[in-house]
């Protein structure tokens, strides 16, 4: 079976998710992964760890728009004669996937969280984390978009041939702008979260989240009533209407849990919530609660994690 | 302008989820339908503001049954003049984008909106699907979106970003938080509604490409563990040694 993988590189650098969705591919069949944009080889050929055997890039396509995207996939799919198409479930992969499903009238299965059984039926994700859903695929090719860090990375070891490939571009949709977001780890990507909510009073006090947060070595979020009145940028907001995170570690201070907010992190591995209500509805979703003044328990926490990293 | 907007139903966000039928249906008892968030509060209020601002009709389409008539009537009590509902139980997305694209390519909108997701499914697939199908460029998660004529500047949420994107008309753009501000529809808008046009368009055939053949709870979670305020070197350890999480 041929599998192809589309990542979207950004700054020239892989993303743990694309290497992911390289891995979950190679779990099903010989992989080629598909990319564009300015990126080395030597970046490239580490795909080759993680299960790749080809990478087919478009250097002069510096776009990421779902139209000029599909098409490259389109090529690379001629190319391989692939039947099974990987994405991992992102921004850039839910503009892109859906186009590329309809082309080909291959079923899309979004929110994946793990292979396809021996009956080829795929477990997702659905009602915002709150269930699973069991689909199936009715048509002979099939494209899959897997949710960031549902079966983790493993390297195997091994190389990958890297070649051009060529594919129309549309240029119907054209890039004024970019405007990059603050912060060097990229929320969704990140494998430790720490966010914080209205508990802590003012957009003053978020100096003891940035330090835990740069002590564990952790992306900063927030809930939606702080980004609505500005207290921290829109970018951080997660929940129903804001991202959606699945860090191996949350950690939420001053956050009671609203149904809306837990929609956008129920997919953590762990959950820390910190909370002077007793009664706040995150503890019944937490892993570890603790009862307390966040002002006094979080300048605690930043302690014992210098100690811990001192020891280890 | 003629701006067309998708709105699916989508279970009230605190609503319990159950399933029946041995696990194979979504249980629908007690559970009050809304118009799916994104749908409702950011690409049908961006809809309707840009009709107030250049003039022209706002025309609402749902796949559905006549069960979903109610949240068609909220769409026009919020403000969209007239609606179309494609009298079908939805099969999957791709059977869902085909009915609308079909309905759409002959009747010439200048945008076509859909929400980013639902909350139910988290799919994000009807949109880009309808481009696909009508040969139009496809703008997704979109934050902002201004007009001047027919050109269309955007903002699109990207990985690390946000880019911003122009585009003339026809195109297809899928919208999330930023690009407008829930409504409350008032008792004029509701009266008005009973008024305003719904047509019933039968389905064309068409295929369903997937099928949910199950569907499962998350196990219940452990107990919280609760942990001494004072005592912050009991959690780290327990990160470590315990949950395997630093």
């Amino acid at each position: 079976m041929s599998v192809l993988v589309y990542i979207d590189i950004t700054n020239g650098k892989i993303a743990k998710s694309a290497f992911e969705a390289v891995n979950y591919a190679s779990k099903i069949g010989e992989t080629t992964v598909v990319t564009n944009g300015n990126v080395s080889d030597d970046e490239l050929s580490n795909l080759g760890n993680y299960g790749a055997v080809k990478v087919l890039i478009n250097r002069s396509l510096n776009d990421d728009n779902p139209n000029s995207l599909s098409k490259l996939v389109q090529a690379a799919i001629d190319k391989t004669g692939a039947d099974t198409i990987v994405f991992s479930n992102n921004l850039i992969s839910k503009g892109v996937a859906p186009m590329v499903s309809a082309a080909l009238k291959a079923g899309l299965v979004t929110g994946a969280v793990d292979l396809p059984d021996a009956e080829g039926i795929i477990k997702v994700n659905v009602f915002s984390g709150k269930a699973f859903g069991y689909v199936k695929v009715n048509t002979p090719k099939r494209v899959i978009s897997l949710t960031p860090n549902s079966i983790g990375v493993e390297e195997v070891g091994g190389n990958v041939s890297i070649e051009e490939i060529n594919s129309e571009v549309d240029a119907r949709i054209k890039i004024k702008d970019v405007i990059k977001q603050e912060g060097d780890i990229l929320l969704t990507e990140a494998e430790i979260v720490v966010s914080a909510g209205r508990g802590l009073k003012g957009p003053e006090n978020w100096g003891m989240i940035e330090e835990l947060a740069k002590e564990l070595g952790a992306a900063t979020a927030c809930s939606r009533p702080v980004a609505d009145i500005g207290w921290r940028p829109h970018h951080e907001h997660v929940g129903q209407t804001g991202f959606v995170v699945r860090p191996n570690l949350y950690i939420a201070v001053g956050i009671s849990g609203a149904i809306q907010h837990l929609a956008g992190v129920n997919g953590s591995k762990i959950m820390v919530v910190i909370n002077t209500d007793p009664e706040a509805p995150f503890f019944k979703a937490a892993d570890y609660g603790i009862v307390g003044d966040a002002f006094e328990v979080v300048p605690r926490l930043i302690e014992a994690v210098k100690k811990f990293k001192a020891n280890n | 302008m003629k701006l067309l907007v998708c709105i699916s139903k989508a279970p009230d966000t605190t609503s319990k989820i159950a399933f029946t039928d041995g696990d194979t249906k979504f249980d629908e008892n007690g559970v009050q339908f809304i118009i799916n968030p994104s749908d409702e509060w950011y690409a049908l209020v961006r809809a309707i503001e840009l009709k107030e601002q250049n003039g022209g009709e706002v025309t609402v389409i749902t796949v559905g049954t006549p069960a979903d008539d109610s949240i068609i009537r909220k769409a026009l009590a919020i403000g969209a003049d007239n609606a179309v509902r494609i009298n079908m139980e939805p099969k999957d997305a791709f059977s869902v984008a085909y009915e609308i694209a079909e309905y759409a390519k002959s009747n010439a909108f200048d945008i076509v909106f859909t929400g980013k997701e639902t909350i139910n499914y988290n799919g994000s697939q009807v949109g880009g699907m309808i481009a696909e199908m009508m040969g139009l460029p496809y703008v997704s998660i979109a934050t902002k979106l201004d007009m001047d004529g027919t050109t269309a500047t955007l903002h699109r949420e990207i990985t690390g970003g946000d880019e911003v994107v122009e585009v003339e008309t026809p195109f297809v753009v899928s919208a999330t938080k930023g690009m407008a501000e829930q409504r409350i529809s008032k008792m004029k808008g509701i009266m008005a509604a009973r008024k305003k046009p719904l047509t019933v368009v039968e389905p064309t055939v068409n295929e369903q490409l997937v099928s949910f053949v199950k569907y499962g709870l998350p196990s219940a979670k452990s107990e919280c563990k609760m942990i001494d305020p004072e005592n912050m070197e009991e959690l780290v350890s327990l990160l470590h040694n315990e949950a395997k999480v630093i």
